[in-house]
Protein backbone atom coordinates (compact mmCIF):
# COMPACT_ATOMS: atom_id res chain seq x y z
CA UNK A 1 0.00 0.00 0.00
CA UNK A 2 1.22 3.69 -0.79
CA UNK A 3 2.28 6.08 1.86
CA UNK A 4 -1.17 7.29 3.80
CA UNK A 5 -2.15 10.73 2.35
CA UNK A 6 -0.96 12.55 5.35
CA UNK A 7 2.48 11.95 4.51
CA UNK A 8 2.01 13.47 0.66
CA UNK A 9 -0.13 16.58 2.13
CA UNK A 10 3.24 17.26 4.87
CA UNK A 11 5.52 17.43 1.47
CA UNK A 12 3.20 19.92 -0.15
CA UNK A 13 3.35 22.16 2.92
CA UNK A 14 7.61 21.50 2.99
CA UNK A 15 7.35 22.05 -1.08
CA UNK A 16 5.01 25.38 -0.65
CA UNK A 17 7.45 26.59 2.31
CA UNK A 18 4.42 27.00 4.63
CA UNK A 19 5.14 28.36 7.55
CA UNK A 20 2.24 28.60 9.57
CA UNK A 21 -0.39 25.52 9.91
CA UNK A 22 -3.39 26.69 12.15
CA UNK A 23 -5.98 24.06 13.23
CA UNK A 24 -9.01 23.08 15.33
CA UNK A 25 -8.13 19.50 15.81
CA UNK A 26 -10.22 16.60 13.72
CA UNK A 27 -9.68 13.25 14.28
CA UNK A 28 -9.17 12.92 10.30
CA UNK A 29 -6.39 15.25 10.53
CA UNK A 30 -4.51 13.42 13.61
CA UNK A 31 -1.84 11.96 11.55
CA UNK A 32 -1.25 15.36 9.28
CA UNK A 33 -1.00 17.08 12.65
CA UNK A 34 1.45 14.80 14.32
CA UNK A 35 3.67 15.27 11.32
CA UNK A 36 3.58 18.55 11.46
CA UNK A 37 4.50 19.13 14.88
CA UNK A 38 7.20 17.10 14.47
CA UNK A 39 8.68 20.03 12.30
CA UNK A 40 9.93 22.84 13.94
CA UNK A 41 9.94 24.96 10.99
CA UNK A 42 6.21 24.56 10.39
CA UNK A 43 4.81 27.06 13.60
CA UNK A 44 1.39 25.26 14.70
CA UNK A 45 -1.51 27.32 15.70
CA UNK A 46 -4.04 25.99 17.95
CA UNK A 47 -7.38 27.66 17.51
CA UNK A 48 -10.32 27.97 19.34
CA UNK A 49 -12.68 28.46 17.12
CA UNK A 50 -11.56 28.18 13.24
CA UNK A 51 -12.57 31.64 12.35
CA UNK A 52 -9.57 32.84 14.33
CA UNK A 53 -7.32 30.42 11.77
CA UNK A 54 -9.05 32.67 8.56
CA UNK A 55 -7.93 36.11 10.77
CA UNK A 56 -4.34 34.42 11.54
CA UNK A 57 -4.03 33.81 7.58
CA UNK A 58 -4.60 37.62 7.01
CA UNK A 59 -1.93 38.41 9.20
CA UNK A 60 0.81 35.63 8.24
CA UNK A 61 0.53 36.62 4.70
CA UNK A 62 1.10 40.51 5.65
CA UNK A 63 3.92 39.39 7.22
CA UNK A 64 5.19 37.32 4.05
CA UNK A 65 4.18 33.89 6.03
CA UNK A 66 2.04 31.06 3.97
CA UNK A 67 -0.17 29.38 5.97
CA UNK A 68 -3.04 26.26 6.02
CA UNK A 69 -6.12 25.68 8.12
CA UNK A 70 -7.07 22.36 8.97
CA UNK A 71 -10.46 21.92 9.95
CA UNK A 72 -13.94 19.67 10.65
CA UNK A 73 -17.01 20.41 8.35
CA UNK A 74 -18.43 21.95 11.30
CA UNK A 75 -15.89 24.43 11.44
CA UNK A 76 -16.14 25.93 7.50
CA UNK A 77 -19.72 27.57 9.01
CA UNK A 78 -17.89 29.33 11.95
CA UNK A 79 -15.98 31.16 9.40
CA UNK A 80 -18.03 32.54 7.09
CA UNK A 81 -17.67 36.36 7.94
CA UNK A 82 -14.14 36.33 8.22
CA UNK A 83 -13.86 34.76 5.05
CA UNK A 84 -15.23 38.31 3.54
CA UNK A 85 -11.38 39.39 4.43
CA UNK A 86 -9.88 36.75 2.10
CA UNK A 87 -12.27 38.18 -0.63
CA UNK A 88 -12.05 41.41 -0.17
CA UNK A 89 -8.00 41.64 0.54
CA UNK A 90 -7.41 38.87 -2.07
CA UNK A 91 -5.91 37.10 0.73
CA UNK A 92 -4.31 33.37 -0.06
CA UNK A 93 -5.16 30.47 2.23
CA UNK A 94 -5.67 26.71 1.71
CA UNK A 95 -8.05 25.02 4.12
CA UNK A 96 -7.98 21.36 4.49
CA UNK A 97 -11.67 20.06 5.50
CA UNK A 98 -12.25 17.06 6.79
CA UNK A 99 -15.94 15.87 6.37
CA UNK A 100 -18.56 14.81 8.54
CA UNK A 101 -22.20 14.52 7.77
CA UNK A 102 -21.79 12.58 4.32
CA UNK A 103 -20.88 8.59 3.60
CA UNK A 104 -21.98 6.77 6.58
CA UNK A 105 -22.10 9.56 9.32
CA UNK A 106 -23.97 8.21 12.87
CA UNK A 107 -24.74 11.55 14.54
CA UNK A 108 -27.57 13.33 12.75
CA UNK A 109 -26.03 16.43 14.49
CA UNK A 110 -23.40 16.85 11.91
CA UNK A 111 -25.57 16.55 8.98
CA UNK A 112 -26.99 19.94 8.31
CA UNK A 113 -23.09 21.57 8.02
CA UNK A 114 -21.72 18.74 6.17
CA UNK A 115 -24.00 18.98 3.37
CA UNK A 116 -24.01 22.90 3.36
CA UNK A 117 -19.94 23.01 3.70
CA UNK A 118 -19.17 23.44 0.50
CA UNK A 119 -22.21 25.59 -0.62
CA UNK A 120 -21.60 28.27 1.89
CA UNK A 121 -17.46 27.84 0.66
CA UNK A 122 -17.81 28.59 -2.30
CA UNK A 123 -20.81 31.63 -1.86
CA UNK A 124 -17.99 33.22 -0.16
CA UNK A 125 -15.89 32.77 -2.78
CA UNK A 126 -13.65 29.67 -1.63
CA UNK A 127 -12.41 27.36 -4.71
CA UNK A 128 -13.81 24.22 -3.89
CA UNK A 129 -12.53 20.34 -4.45
CA UNK A 130 -13.48 17.15 -2.98
CA UNK A 131 -11.73 14.00 -2.64
CA UNK A 132 -13.82 11.15 -2.07
CA UNK A 133 -11.34 8.32 -2.33
CA UNK A 134 -7.43 8.53 -1.17
CA UNK A 135 -5.53 8.58 -4.31
CA UNK A 136 -7.62 11.69 -4.68
CA UNK A 137 -6.74 13.53 -1.57
CA UNK A 138 -2.80 14.68 -2.46
CA UNK A 139 -3.28 15.67 -6.02
CA UNK A 140 -6.48 18.12 -4.48
CA UNK A 141 -4.25 19.47 -2.05
CA UNK A 142 -1.69 20.19 -4.33
CA UNK A 143 -4.02 22.17 -6.87
CA UNK A 144 -5.64 24.03 -3.93
CA UNK A 145 -2.02 24.94 -2.71
CA UNK A 146 -0.86 26.49 -6.16
CA UNK A 147 -4.12 28.01 -7.16
CA UNK A 148 -4.45 29.86 -3.40
CA UNK A 149 -1.03 31.35 -3.69
CA UNK A 150 -0.45 31.87 -6.85
CA UNK A 151 -3.78 33.93 -7.63
CA UNK A 152 -4.63 35.24 -4.21
CA UNK A 153 -7.60 33.45 -2.83
CA UNK A 154 -8.84 30.79 -0.47
CA UNK A 155 -9.04 27.33 -1.93
CA UNK A 156 -10.56 24.53 0.30
CA UNK A 157 -10.28 20.66 0.01
CA UNK A 158 -13.04 18.26 1.59
CA UNK A 159 -11.82 15.54 2.06
CA UNK A 160 -14.90 12.72 2.24
CA UNK A 161 -15.42 9.92 5.04
CA UNK A 162 -15.37 7.39 2.69
CA UNK A 163 -11.76 8.60 2.44
CA UNK A 164 -11.31 9.31 6.23
CA UNK A 165 -13.98 6.44 7.47
CA UNK A 166 -16.97 7.45 9.20
CA UNK A 167 -16.59 7.55 12.69
CA UNK A 168 -18.51 4.85 14.61
CA UNK A 169 -19.18 6.00 18.32
CA UNK A 170 -18.30 2.58 19.60
CA UNK A 171 -15.54 1.48 21.92
CA UNK B 1 -13.24 50.11 39.75
CA UNK B 2 -12.08 51.56 36.94
CA UNK B 3 -15.26 51.79 35.23
CA UNK B 4 -17.25 53.88 37.48
CA UNK B 5 -14.38 56.88 37.46
CA UNK B 6 -15.14 60.05 35.88
CA UNK B 7 -12.45 61.30 34.09
CA UNK B 8 -11.40 59.28 31.30
CA UNK B 9 -8.88 59.64 28.85
CA UNK B 10 -9.55 60.89 25.61
CA UNK B 11 -8.90 57.98 22.75
CA UNK B 12 -7.60 60.22 20.10
CA UNK B 13 -4.88 61.56 22.55
CA UNK B 14 -3.86 57.94 23.87
CA UNK B 15 -3.35 56.77 19.90
CA UNK B 16 -1.33 59.12 19.45
CA UNK B 17 0.90 58.72 22.37
CA UNK B 18 0.84 54.89 21.72
CA UNK B 19 2.23 55.52 17.70
CA UNK B 20 4.25 58.71 18.45
CA UNK B 21 7.94 57.18 17.16
CA UNK B 22 6.90 54.55 16.08
CA UNK B 23 10.08 53.13 14.53
CA UNK B 24 9.40 49.75 13.42
CA UNK B 25 6.11 49.00 14.91
CA UNK B 26 3.06 46.98 12.74
CA UNK B 27 -0.13 48.04 13.40
CA UNK B 28 -3.64 46.30 12.85
CA UNK B 29 -6.33 48.82 14.41
CA UNK B 30 -9.69 46.62 14.78
CA UNK B 31 -13.14 48.19 12.95
CA UNK B 32 -15.10 51.46 13.55
CA UNK B 33 -13.01 53.93 16.26
CA UNK B 34 -9.70 51.96 16.77
CA UNK B 35 -8.81 52.15 12.90
CA UNK B 36 -10.28 55.97 12.69
CA UNK B 37 -8.41 56.64 15.55
CA UNK B 38 -4.72 55.25 14.47
CA UNK B 39 -5.73 57.03 10.88
CA UNK B 40 -6.10 60.51 12.95
CA UNK B 41 -2.15 59.99 14.01
CA UNK B 42 -1.23 59.40 10.50
CA UNK B 43 -2.08 57.15 7.50
CA UNK B 44 0.86 54.57 7.22
CA UNK B 45 1.39 51.38 4.90
CA UNK B 46 2.24 49.84 8.07
CA UNK B 47 -0.91 50.43 9.07
CA UNK B 48 -3.72 47.39 8.67
CA UNK B 49 -7.23 49.22 9.23
CA UNK B 50 -10.09 46.56 9.18
CA UNK B 51 -13.56 47.69 7.27
CA UNK B 52 -14.78 43.91 8.85
CA UNK B 53 -13.56 40.84 10.21
CA UNK B 54 -15.32 41.64 13.60
CA UNK B 55 -14.07 39.41 16.63
CA UNK B 56 -10.29 38.95 13.81
CA UNK B 57 -8.26 41.67 14.99
CA UNK B 58 -6.04 39.76 17.87
CA UNK B 59 -5.64 36.63 15.40
CA UNK B 60 -4.09 38.77 12.74
CA UNK B 61 -2.11 40.21 14.93
CA UNK B 62 -0.66 37.01 16.01
CA UNK B 63 -0.33 35.77 12.48
CA UNK B 64 2.13 39.18 11.44
CA UNK B 65 3.53 38.58 14.76
CA UNK B 66 4.57 34.62 14.13
CA UNK B 67 5.38 36.42 10.72
CA UNK B 68 7.81 39.04 11.88
CA UNK B 69 9.48 38.11 15.32
CA UNK B 70 12.02 40.87 14.89
CA UNK B 71 9.04 43.87 14.77
CA UNK B 72 7.09 45.24 17.25
CA UNK B 73 3.07 44.65 16.59
CA UNK B 74 0.31 46.26 17.93
CA UNK B 75 -3.04 45.43 17.98
CA UNK B 76 -4.99 48.41 18.37
CA UNK B 77 -8.69 47.71 19.29
CA UNK B 78 -12.16 47.90 20.74
CA UNK B 79 -14.05 46.88 23.70
CA UNK B 80 -16.54 45.37 20.70
CA UNK B 81 -14.11 44.13 18.56
CA UNK B 82 -12.46 42.64 21.50
CA UNK B 83 -15.09 40.94 23.14
CA UNK B 84 -16.43 39.03 20.04
CA UNK B 85 -12.64 37.01 19.76
CA UNK B 86 -11.98 36.48 23.64
CA UNK B 87 -10.99 33.10 22.24
CA UNK B 88 -8.51 34.69 20.44
CA UNK B 89 -6.74 35.39 23.69
CA UNK B 90 -6.48 31.85 24.62
CA UNK B 91 -4.95 31.27 21.20
CA UNK B 92 -2.53 34.09 21.84
CA UNK B 93 -2.48 32.64 25.42
CA UNK B 94 -0.56 29.36 24.68
CA UNK B 95 1.51 31.02 21.89
CA UNK B 96 2.52 34.45 23.81
CA UNK B 97 5.23 35.73 21.12
CA UNK B 98 7.46 38.65 22.75
CA UNK B 99 6.67 41.38 20.00
CA UNK B 100 2.81 41.06 20.63
CA UNK B 101 0.57 43.74 21.88
CA UNK B 102 -2.69 43.83 22.37
CA UNK B 103 -4.20 47.36 23.18
CA UNK B 104 -7.84 47.95 23.99
CA UNK B 105 -9.24 50.83 23.86
CA UNK B 106 -12.51 50.78 25.83
CA UNK B 107 -15.02 53.15 26.01
CA UNK B 108 -17.89 50.73 26.86
CA UNK B 109 -19.82 51.16 24.19
CA UNK B 110 -20.46 50.18 20.89
CA UNK B 111 -19.88 53.40 18.97
CA UNK B 112 -20.88 52.62 15.51
CA UNK B 113 -23.91 51.82 15.87
CA UNK B 114 -25.52 53.58 17.98
CA UNK B 115 -23.16 54.23 21.32
CA UNK B 116 -25.30 50.65 22.83
CA UNK B 117 -23.43 49.72 25.91
CA UNK B 118 -21.29 47.08 25.76
CA UNK B 119 -20.63 44.24 28.08
CA UNK B 120 -17.43 46.13 29.38
CA UNK B 121 -20.17 48.76 30.50
CA UNK B 122 -21.49 46.10 32.99
CA UNK B 123 -18.28 44.89 34.45
CA UNK B 124 -16.44 42.05 32.47
CA UNK B 125 -12.89 42.91 32.73
CA UNK B 126 -11.29 42.19 29.69
CA UNK B 127 -7.64 42.30 31.44
CA UNK B 128 -8.54 39.87 33.82
CA UNK B 129 -9.99 37.52 31.15
CA UNK B 130 -6.29 37.80 29.13
CA UNK B 131 -4.56 37.32 32.69
CA UNK B 132 -7.04 33.90 33.26
CA UNK B 133 -6.00 33.00 29.21
CA UNK B 134 -2.88 32.68 30.28
CA UNK B 135 -1.26 36.04 29.04
CA UNK B 136 1.74 37.30 31.93
CA UNK B 137 0.36 40.44 31.28
CA UNK B 138 -3.28 41.89 31.66
CA UNK B 139 -3.34 45.56 32.62
CA UNK B 140 -6.13 48.24 33.33
CA UNK B 141 -5.38 51.34 32.31
CA UNK B 142 -7.09 54.66 33.30
CA UNK B 143 -3.89 57.00 33.65
CA UNK B 144 -1.71 58.82 30.27
CA UNK B 145 1.38 57.81 32.55
CA UNK B 146 0.24 54.11 32.24
CA UNK B 147 -0.08 54.63 28.42
CA UNK B 148 3.32 55.76 27.90
CA UNK B 149 4.81 53.24 29.99
CA UNK B 150 2.74 50.89 27.85
CA UNK B 151 4.32 52.26 24.32
CA UNK B 152 7.63 51.67 25.68
CA UNK B 153 6.90 48.15 26.96
CA UNK B 154 5.71 47.50 23.24
CA UNK B 155 8.73 48.32 21.14
CA UNK B 156 10.61 46.40 24.39
CA UNK B 157 9.33 43.00 22.68
CA UNK B 158 9.64 40.93 26.10
CA UNK B 159 6.79 39.36 26.09
CA UNK B 160 3.06 39.48 24.93
CA UNK B 161 1.27 42.75 26.20
CA UNK B 162 -2.13 42.90 26.86
CA UNK B 163 -3.75 46.24 28.44
CA UNK B 164 -7.40 47.35 28.35
CA UNK B 165 -7.51 51.68 28.37
CA UNK B 166 -10.29 53.25 29.68
CA UNK B 167 -11.27 55.67 27.13
CA UNK B 168 -14.31 58.51 27.29
CA UNK B 169 -17.08 57.62 24.62
CA UNK B 170 -17.11 60.42 22.98
CA UNK B 171 -18.54 60.63 19.43
CA UNK B 172 -15.42 62.22 17.20
CA UNK B 173 -15.16 63.21 13.46
CA UNK B 174 -14.01 60.14 11.39
CA UNK B 175 -10.62 59.94 10.09
CA UNK B 176 -11.32 57.68 7.39
CA UNK B 177 -8.44 55.38 6.29
CA UNK B 178 -8.72 53.63 2.62
CA UNK B 179 -10.76 51.10 2.39
CA UNK B 180 -9.61 49.28 -0.38
CA UNK B 181 -8.25 45.44 0.25
CA UNK B 182 -5.96 44.78 -2.30
CA UNK B 183 -4.53 48.68 -1.88
CA UNK B 184 -4.01 48.07 2.27
CA UNK B 185 -2.45 44.56 1.90
CA UNK B 186 0.15 45.87 -1.10
CA UNK B 187 1.09 48.67 0.59
CA UNK B 188 1.43 46.94 3.87
CA UNK B 189 3.38 44.25 2.62
CA UNK B 190 5.65 46.31 0.12
CA UNK B 191 6.52 48.61 2.78
CA UNK B 192 7.35 45.75 5.34
CA UNK B 193 8.85 42.94 2.49
CA UNK B 194 10.06 45.83 -0.58
CA UNK B 195 9.45 44.27 -4.06
CA UNK B 196 9.90 40.77 -3.02
CA UNK B 197 5.94 40.94 -1.81
CA UNK B 198 5.45 40.50 -5.47
CA UNK B 199 7.40 37.12 -5.90
CA UNK B 200 6.54 35.94 -3.11
CA UNK B 201 6.68 31.78 -4.03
Amino acid sequence: MSAHWSEGIYQLFKQQSIRQVSLVPDAGHSRLIKLCEADAALRMVRLTTEEEGIALAVGAWLGGDKSVLLMQSSGVGNCINMLSMLQVCQIPLAMLVTMRGDWGEFNPWQVPMGRAAKTVLEEMDVLVTSAQHEDEVVPAAEGALRIAYNTYRPAAVLIGQRVLGAKTFTD
Amino acid sequence: MASNSGQRLDRREVAKVLLHDRGDLLVVAGLGAPAWDATHVGDHPLNFPLWGGMGGATAIGLGLAIAQPMRPVLVLTGDGEMLMGMGSLATVGIDQPANLSIVVLDNEHYGETGMQESHTARGVDLAAAALASGLKSGVMVTQMEQVIALRKAMHAMQGTVFAQIKVAADKLPLALPPRDGPYLKNRFREALLGSQAYFQK
